[in-house]
């Protein structure tokens, strides 16, 4: 061991350099895909002090600037190499309250991981798996240390909506002495993180663990609460006496292409699927009572992660064969490269430039086919990516059996509706002001999915921060930006 | 975690509950319906409101064993507690002054149906409410709906009380008597509802249904109780569950309503197995 007890300083950058990323163990794909045990079994703790090592501690480190929530990378990862894992989770813990769940699902690879300066040359610093190592090392080691809480103000917030905005809300006003009430419209804690990721990817137990670590923070929840229905946001604060509001609602109401035959039996959003799967465990029918369909043949229209993980859970229920139908190809594919290599080795058959233009059904009303037409790339469109043109003449018929449609949510119209004044885009997502998350209501903030339509966990996180940091200051009767931050950025802006 | 206050078997199979919700009924509205969960393991199921007692705080919902999620909330007593009881879900049903109004209920569709015709009769509607079951002993709710409403009709399918035949023999009567109305509502079984639409469609009477397809969260999220109404996709559980019944396509609402009857099956024959299996045991046990 005395390769470890050689300090950060003491190894030379090249020595540093020349260790090779430290590769994940998993489970075999072929075991994998007939359970919903999670795929990768995380690093070792020698592995972990390995990978530590590869961080050369940049004097500009770029990866805390490419974190939405600007954790403190090389200091944590300091921490690790030392083989302080816990402190390291603690380091995590100041700016994320979710490390556990972010070392999961963040796309690191788009984000900090991108920005790293080995990158290029070696790969960079699997930041990600050290992230999910530290957090899982001191729930295991039962090293979770609530920090000391300040006095409290007396102020009262309440968070609609549990998933990865409205926890991390709570957990940093909870962290400021606010009192902190969530209201969540299921009956599990954790939105997305409950109903949509499957256990696979994301185990339920420890979004539960997340959530235990808020409620020792002191933050309340109460589940089965529909706000919009129960309570208005309005009432939460003229009635219920809250002095600011957080709406992270999510991504709520699943897009449907509107095509002929698409309420056939057999044909899912995947917001269903995936919630019969994961929250209400169907994969356990009938030992739990809420059963699901999947027969032999399972198409899932998208090409996303939601894509991505619906077709794995119609292969770890039976599918003989679950396929990827996309309408560009392969380098357009929205979902993490890491999910796309893990459906394929699980078995997954990706059909690209290929569009479903019809549902043909039996008798019964069940579907048994899909027609589809061809398509290839023509000019960029506004995303900039190329856009998909069909090819006449080419369609064809697929015999299916079960179709999960993934290809996005219009956002959840409960609380626009049910509370006046607030303003929404032409999708129906909450209006802010991006730097403190205010909506166009005073003392009512939104953040996550129900302000920017579908996107990732950790950048529903981000928004959680900023709104945390507004809300705090709104409820103690500060300028909601501090005007020292702002004459700073003013002064940016103009030399720029 | 809400707890029964009182359960009583109506007729067979059928048991009413009430439960305690006071935030709930303090904001429910007539039309609305509840998703209850019996325990850890169970589904999420939507439910019609049965009856909003404000007062007390004391939502009613009665419940047909029609398999095992069914059979099994209606094993549970007085003092036992519903796991998650949600709510009021959907768009309360359209209450204004329509002048004569007929609420129609058939089967477990008749409970909804009382807290309606409260509701219109308070709106200062004339209400007529028209109830029907297959035979005089699984009728339910006659009293309070007698209370609730301006004049009660009753059939029997076997004429063993009220005019013998469905409810739209009484309906078609009264359209063909010349009686001017102004709105109908019916809760029922989707082939009653279907029927009601029929005899509605020629007059051209406002006929509203409260439809009750399979769900899963009840707040928009996962699509599962999507129907075609005038040939676009609606969710009952967020734009519903009361629609315009002439424009229902109730042949497609019927097959997505089978979606499921091979599990149903699988699950209610296990239950009823355990549930025999540990009925005998405690007769043995007595017989010791």
């Amino acid at each position: 061991m005395t390769d470890e007890s050689k300090n950060q300083n003491q190894l030379s950058r090249k020595e540093r350099m020349a260790i090779p990323r430290q590769k994940m163990p998993e489970q075999d794909p072929n075991e994998r895909k007939k359970n919903f045990r999670e795929v990768p079994h995380g690093l070792t703790p020698e592995m972990a002090i390995m990978e530590a090592r590869r961080c050369i501690a940049c004097p500009k480190p770029k990866c805390k600037e490419g974190c939405p929530v600007e954790v403190d990378i090389p200091a944590f990862i300091a921490l690790v190499e030392q083989g302080k894992f816990s402190e390291a989770a603690r380091k995590i813990k100041e700016n994320n309250a979710l490390p556990a769940i972010c070392g999961r699902v963040c796309p690191q690879e788009e984000q900090c991981e991108k920005v790293c300066v080995l990158t290029k040359k070696y790969g960079s610093v699997g930041i990600g798996n050290l992230e999910r190592f530290v957090a899982d090392y001191e729930r295991e080691h039962n090293e979770i240390e609530i920090p000391k809480l300040p006095p409290k103000t007396g102020k009262r917030i309440a968070i609609v909506g549990s998933g990865p905005a409205g926890l991390t809300v709570a957990a940093d006003l909870a962290l400021l002495g606010h009192d902190v009430e969530i209201f969540e419209a299921l009956h599990k804690t954790g939105g997305v993180l409950i109903y949509g990721i499957p256990e696979f990817r994301l185990p339920k137990n420890i979004v539960a663990k997340e959530v235990d670590y808020l409620k020792q923070l002191g933050v309340k929840v109460h589940t089965s609460y529909v706000i919009g229905k129960l309570d208005t946001v309005d009432e939460l604060i003229e009635k219920e006496g809250f002095d600011a509001v957080f709406v992270g609602t999510g991504a709520g109401l699943p897009n449907f292409m509107k095509i002929e035959g698409e309420n056939l039996n057999g044909i899912y959003s995947a917001n269903e699927f995936l919630t019969r799967s994961n929250l209400m465990a169907a994969y356990d029918f009938p030992d739990c009572d809420t059963p699901i369909k999947v027969g032999k043949n399972v198409a899932v229209l998208g090409g996303g992660n939601t894509a991505m993980d619906s077709v794995r859970t119609a292969l770890r229920l039976g599918a003989e064969n679950a396929y990827i139908i996309y309408r560009r190809s392969r380098t357009e594919l929205p979902a993490r490269i890491e999910e796309i290599h893990h459906a394929e080795q699980e078995g997954v058959q990706f059909n690209f430039l290929t569009a479903p233009i019809k549902y043909i059904g039996d008798e019964n009303g069940w579907v048994k086919a899909m027609e589809c037409i061809r398509m290839e790339l023509g000019e960029p469109d506004s995303s900039g990516r190329r856009r998909p043109v069909v090819i006449e003449g080419s369609n064809f018929v697929l015999p299916i059996d079960t179709v999960v449609v993934a290809i996005g949510n219009s956002s959840n119209p409960l609380i626009p509706q049910t509370t006046p004044g607030l303003k929404t885009n032409k999708w129906g997502n909450i209006e802010v002001d991006p730097k403190t998350m205010l909506t166009s209501r005073p003392g009512v903030f939104a953040g996550g999915d129900i302000v920017t339509g579908g996107a990732t966990v950790i950048l529903a996180a981000g928004a959680g921060k900023v709104a945390a940091r507004a809300i705090h200051r709104y409820v103690m009767g500060m300028p909601l930006i501090d005007p020292e931050t702002e004459k700073a950025e003013k002064a940016e802006t103009a030399e720029a | 975690m809400n707890k029964i206050l009182e359960k009583k078997e109506l007729c067979e199979k059928v048991h009413q509950f009430r439960i305690d919700a006071p935030r709930l009924v303090a904001k429910a509205k007539a039309g609305q319906f509840v998703i209850l969960r019996k325990d850890e393991k169970g589904e999420r199921i939507p439910m019609s409101i049965g009856g909003l007692d404000r007062k007390n705080g004391i939502l009613t919902v009665v419940i047909q064993e029609v398999g095992k999620t069914s059979a099994a909330m209606n094993t549970m007593k007085a003092g036992d507690y519903f796991l998650d009881v949600v709510g009021p879900l959907g768009l309360p049903s359209h209450v204004e002054k329509f002048g004569n109004c007929i609420c129609i209920g058939g089967g477990v569709g008749i409970p909804p149906i009382y807290p309606i015709a409260q509701a219109l009769r308070d709106a200062g509607n004339h209400v007529t409410t028209i109830i029907g079951a297959r035979t005089r002993g699984l009728l339910i709710f006659e009293k309070e709906l007698g209370e609730a409403s301006n004049r009660i009709l009753i059939s029997t399918d076997d004429g063993s009380y009220g005019t013998h035949g469905f409810v739209t023999t009484i309906l078609k009567k009264l359209i063909d008597d010349g009686e001017k109305i102004d709105m109908v509502i019916c809760v029922g079984p989707v082939p009653m509802m279907k029927a009601v639409v029929n005899t509605t469609r020629e007059p051209k009477i406002k006929t509203f249904v409260s439809l009750n397809p399979i769900m899963v969260d009840g707040t928009g999220m996962c699509g599962a109780c999507r129907v075609t109404v005038g040939g676009k996709t609606r969710f009952a559980c967020v734009d519903g569950p009361d629609f315009d019944g002439h424009e229902v396509d109730f042949d497609e609402m019927t097959k997505r309503m089978k979606m499921y009857v091979a599990e149903e099956k699988i699950s209610y024959d296990r239950f009823k197995a355990d549930h025999n299996c540990r009925l005998e045991k405690q007769i043995e046990q007595l017989n010791k």
